[in-house]
């Protein structure tokens, strides 16, 4: 096990490097950059965009804004915010909260739902159920996220009334039960793609599980249809599954870039996307390492899961 | 912790017992139980007694005119149509047939364990006087595993991976609520005692990916005698098995069945196996009963012409040799020296590395036009040999001269002329062909990727396919279109399409019925007389190399360990383990081998 690890780490270490050298490259290649705001600026000559350049060590060879970069993010400065110039980690941890809330529900959410969806629709195939849930998730997944949360907004805030437009919390209240107020319609709405995904894949999983023979050997002994789907076909159809839960890890964290802009909602996918509105690349930069971060990070926990929980794995 | 059984235990038995006894149906002892499958058996017995008068005391299971009908659409509209037969108590019935007779139908049939789409449509099934067609499934399932337990062909899908082995022996205690939690764990180390398992204590821990094949199938046996059972049924139980191992589990479930006097239902299509075991035998083809009778009387004078044909295809040891076909020309085609591969996994950096010895230190030479016959267990080696030969892997040391020159030390690039000449038939019918391309395709492309051209290939191909006793119409026609032993003969036509020196047959007839095997091994002995092509023949089964090869080695840990003509092989064995392997054959003598059945 601890070779495994080992060389997972040696392995996620490349990745990340080259993630950060193609991100940081392709940041910079785009037009504008930075100090482009300030070229139409007749309050600011080419002078001070100099003098500014070299404040922020924007004037030097790409390469050598990298390396001082790296160099800083191994020492633990993630740099700082060209917009407002507090640190890049703090502005990474005002957003991190909201939403780890919103994606933390909607994908407990989620996966409740979606694995019951697809237990049922695969020991009840064919069956109005299962066609239904079939359906409803081909349309979950082929009908864009923003669509679902404009109409959302339109029948549930509009026309009853019932949940807020938007935003984490009223201001001058922020009580729990405000919060959850908040809550509901985003998390819903985005939660519907989701349960599509992982409702599809607990399906087949399901069926491929009650396909086995040790699930006949169980009726054979006698064991009752319920406890031989608790107990022999959801472990083994949960195994695959612990690898999509890890795929999911990284967009708990990073947000729904979408859903937090129809909704206002002040997470890590509207600080994306307003820093390269900014073009905060100290921000951006942070982001994406944070993102990669994760992405290695589910991947690794997910196998580790696996090794955990199948006996075939941890004891080989 | 072995405990014996607690008196909680004794109590059980004599409870599952009495309710074998026809007659005491309503006995006060059976009222007075809390258990919950007692009420059950209570309320199917008087259900049961209206039926009984037919069904002599001395039966155990019945069947009667059963016909289990398949769903609309499929070739044949009843899966197994009229068939009736008796199990005796405390006998041996042996259901063989070939795939399709509809032998495990009728072994789910009394299960009632049929798919829905699959229904039993009319007759009757008794157990112990109840019959339990149309019971509904609640009754069902209270039979399952204490009347009646079931074991399987491939006891490693049959086992859960995630459960201990003594977690999935418990569970079938706790599904007829029999027991406590601590007397259902020493019952379950005194099962595992029971089937000869070593070390219980550590085994009842243990997941059955760790457990050998024949261990597993222990654990499986275990399992089903957890509530002794009034009767066994074994779905080709010892058809995934090494000879050696199934050879022990024959005895293991004889052995059982003489000391509980349990009734065995054994589904085989292993005449060898019927030999060994049978007390009664019940011959099926296309889902008919089509004879039965004392294992003497079928097995030695068989009457129904079906029957007759099935033992004459069973392969048999041959004490005679192959006639050579061509004595004077005794040049060497292959001549392999010293060849060794061993397979590492895991890292070497962490100390576990494991490292398995596939082929060690293998010599042999084969003269052009001979068979040479590789036999082996599982994990012998003998199918890393056959991959080595061809060079579908890289050997680690040793030299193969084939035709005198080293193939061995060839880059992919300076073999591959050379792999026409060398050309391999594989175990799968079903899965070696692609199923999207037609059979014409499938013959043609890879000479045409040597460059012959199309028009040329696709004439060689008919030609081909009708030598291999297909109709030329076969050409555009798709794998799926061809039943198990017409795709072998495809895959024997796409071997010789290239006209190869040497053909390497990995186990080419084990996923075949016998009757099929018998004219897949003569159509190769044909092609061999015609053609002249040198063979070798890789496979488990002793008969079937008896039947084809010159000379036979045997394997054993990545080691010939004995090679010689079949004569010297089964008749005077010189290694300890090939005596072990020709003694382990079911149902056979080697000496005393019928020599009229021997060289059909």
């Amino acid at each position: 096990m601890s070779g495994f690890l080992l060389n997972r780490l040696s392995q996620s270490i490349v990745l990340l490097v080259i993630v950060s050298i193609i991100g940081f490259t392709v940041l910079n290649l785009m037009p504008g950059g930075p100090l482009a705001q300030f070229g139409l600026d007749p309050g600011m000559t080419q002078k001070d965009v100099e003098r500014l350049a070299a404040q922020l060590g924007l004037n030097r060879p790409l390469w050598l804004q990298y390396l001082d970069w790296a160099w800083r993010l191994i020492q633990g400065d993630w740099g700082h915010s060209f917009r407002d110039g507090s640190s890049v980690l703090a502005v990474i941890g005002r957003h991190l909260l909201a939403t780890l809330l919103l994606m933390g529900t909607s994908t407990a959410l989620a996966i409740a739902v979606g694995t019951w969806i697809g237990i049922r629709g695969a020991t009840h195939r064919y069956s109005l159920f299962d066609y239904c849930a079939t359906i409803c998730a081909m349309v979950a997944l082929s009908v864009p996220t923003f669509w679902f949360g404009l109409i959302g907004i339109y029948i549930f805030t509009l026309k009853l009334g019932w949940v807020p437009a938007g935003n984490m919390y009223t201001i001058g209240d922020g009580s729990v039960m405000d919060y959850l107020h908040h809550l509901i319609l985003p998390s819903l709405v985005l939660s519907l793609v989701h349960v599509a995904i992982w409702s599809r894949y607990m399906r087949t999983a399901t069926l491929d599980a009650l396909s086995q023979d040790f699930v006949k050997t169980a009726r054979a002994k006698g064991v009752s249809e319920r406890r031989i789907l608790l107990k022999h076909v959801v472990g083994n159809a949960l195994l695959p599954m612990i690898t999509l839960a890890g795929m999911q890890l990284p967009s708990i964290l990073t947000g729904a870039l979408v859903t937090e802009t129809v909704f206002t909602w002040p997470g890590m996918g509207r600080l994306f996307l307003d820093s390269l509105g900014y073009s905060d690349y100290p921000v951006v930069m942070g982001l994406l390492i944070f993102s990669a971060v994760l992405v290695v990070l589910g991947n690794l926990i997910a196998d580790i899961v696996i090794a955990i929980v199948d006996p075939r794995i941890r004891l080989a | 912790m072995s405990q014996p059984p607690t008196k909680e235990w004794q109590v059980e038995r004599q409870i599952v017992d009495l309710s074998k006894e026809r007659g005491n149906a309503k006995s006060q002892r059976l009222e007075s139980q809390p258990y919950d499958r007692t009420r059950l058996i209570g309320e199917d017995l008087p259900m049961a007694s209206d039926v009984q008068a037919a069904v002599p005391a001395d039966v155990a299971l019945s069947v009667r005119d059963l016909s289990v009908s398949l769903p609309e659409g499929m070739e044949r509209a009843y899966a197994v149509e009229n068939v009736s037969f008796d199990l005796k108590r405390g006998q041996i019935l042996c259901i063989i047939g070939e795939s399709g007779s509809g032998k495990s139908v009728t072994a789910n049939a009394i299960m009632g364990l049929l798919p829905k789409a699959i229904r039993v449509s009319s007759g009757a099934v008794h157990l112990n006087g109840m019959n339990i067609v149309g019971l509904s499934p609640i009754k069902l399932r209270s039979l399952r595993g204490r009347v009646v337990s079931m074991i399987f062909q491939d006891p490693l899908s049959a086992l859960n991976p995630l459960m201990t082995v003594g977690a999935q022996i418990e569970e079938v205690m706790a599904a007829h609520d029999v027991g406590t939690p601590k007397s259902r764990r020493s019952r379950a180390v005194d099962l595992l005692i029971e089937v000869g398992l070593p070390d219980p204590q550590l085994m009842y821990h243990q997941y059955p990916f760790r457990l050998s094949g024949g261990q597993r199938q222990r654990v499986m046996i275990a399992m089903a005698l957890a509530l002794e059972p009034a009767i066994l049924i074994a779905d080709e139980p010892t058809t995934a098995l090494d000879v050696t191992t199934q050879a022990q589990i024959l005895q293991l479930i004889r052995d059982i069945q003489r000391r509980k006097g349990m009734s065995v239902m054994f589904i085989t299509h292993d005449f060898g196996v019927v030999a060994e075991i049978a007390d009664y035998v019940v011959v099926m083809e296309k889902g008919h009963c089509v004879e039965q009778g004392t294992a003497e009387q079928v097995l030695k004078s068989p009457s129904h012409l079906y029957t007759r044909r099935l033992i004459a295809a069973v392969p048999r040891l041959t004490g005679k040799d192959r006639v050579a076909l061509q004595p004077a020309d005794r040049t060497s085609i292959l001549k392999v020296e010293c060849l060794a591969k061993t397979y590492r996994s895991g890292s070497s950096f962490f100390g576990r590395q494991r490292i398995v010895a596939a082929v060690n230190g293998v010599t042999f030479d084969l003269a052009s036009g001979r068979t040479l016959g590789v036999v082996g267990e599982s994990g012998s080696g003998k199918s890393s040999l056959g991959r080595l030969l061809i060079k579908l892997m890289d050997s680690d040391s040793g030299s193969i001269l084939f035709e005198g020159r080293d193939i061995a030390a060839l880059s992919e690039a300076e073999f591959r002329p050379l792999r026409p000449k060398i050309q391999m038939i594989f175990q799968d019918p079903f899965a070696s062909l692609n199923p999207r391309s037609t059979v014409g395709q499938i013959l043609t492309v890879g000479p045409v990727a040597h460059g012959m051209p199309y028009g040329e290939a696709a004439e060689r191909a008919r030609e081909l396919l009708s030598h291999v006793g297909l109709d030329s119409g076969a050409f555009d026609r798709y794998p799926h279109e061809f039943s198990g032993g017409q795709r072998q003969r495809i895959g024997i036509a796409r071997a010789l399409m290239f006209k190869p020196k040497l053909l390497i047959a990995d186990e080419a007839v084990s996923a075949l019925d016998v009757s099929i095997q018998a004219q897949i091994l003569k159509l190769l002995d044909q092609i061999q007389r015609e053609t002249g092509v040198s063979m070798i023949f890789i496979t488990h089964d002793l008969r079937v190399a008896s039947q084809i090869c010159d000379e036979i080695a045997v394997m054993h840990r990545g080691h010939i360990v004995e090679r010689g003509p079949p004569s010297q092989i089964f008749l005077d064995p010189k290694s300890n383990y090939t005596r072990e392997l020709v003694a382990a054959i079911p149902g056979e003598q080697p000496a005393q081998a019928p020599q009229h059945l021997a060289n059909p």
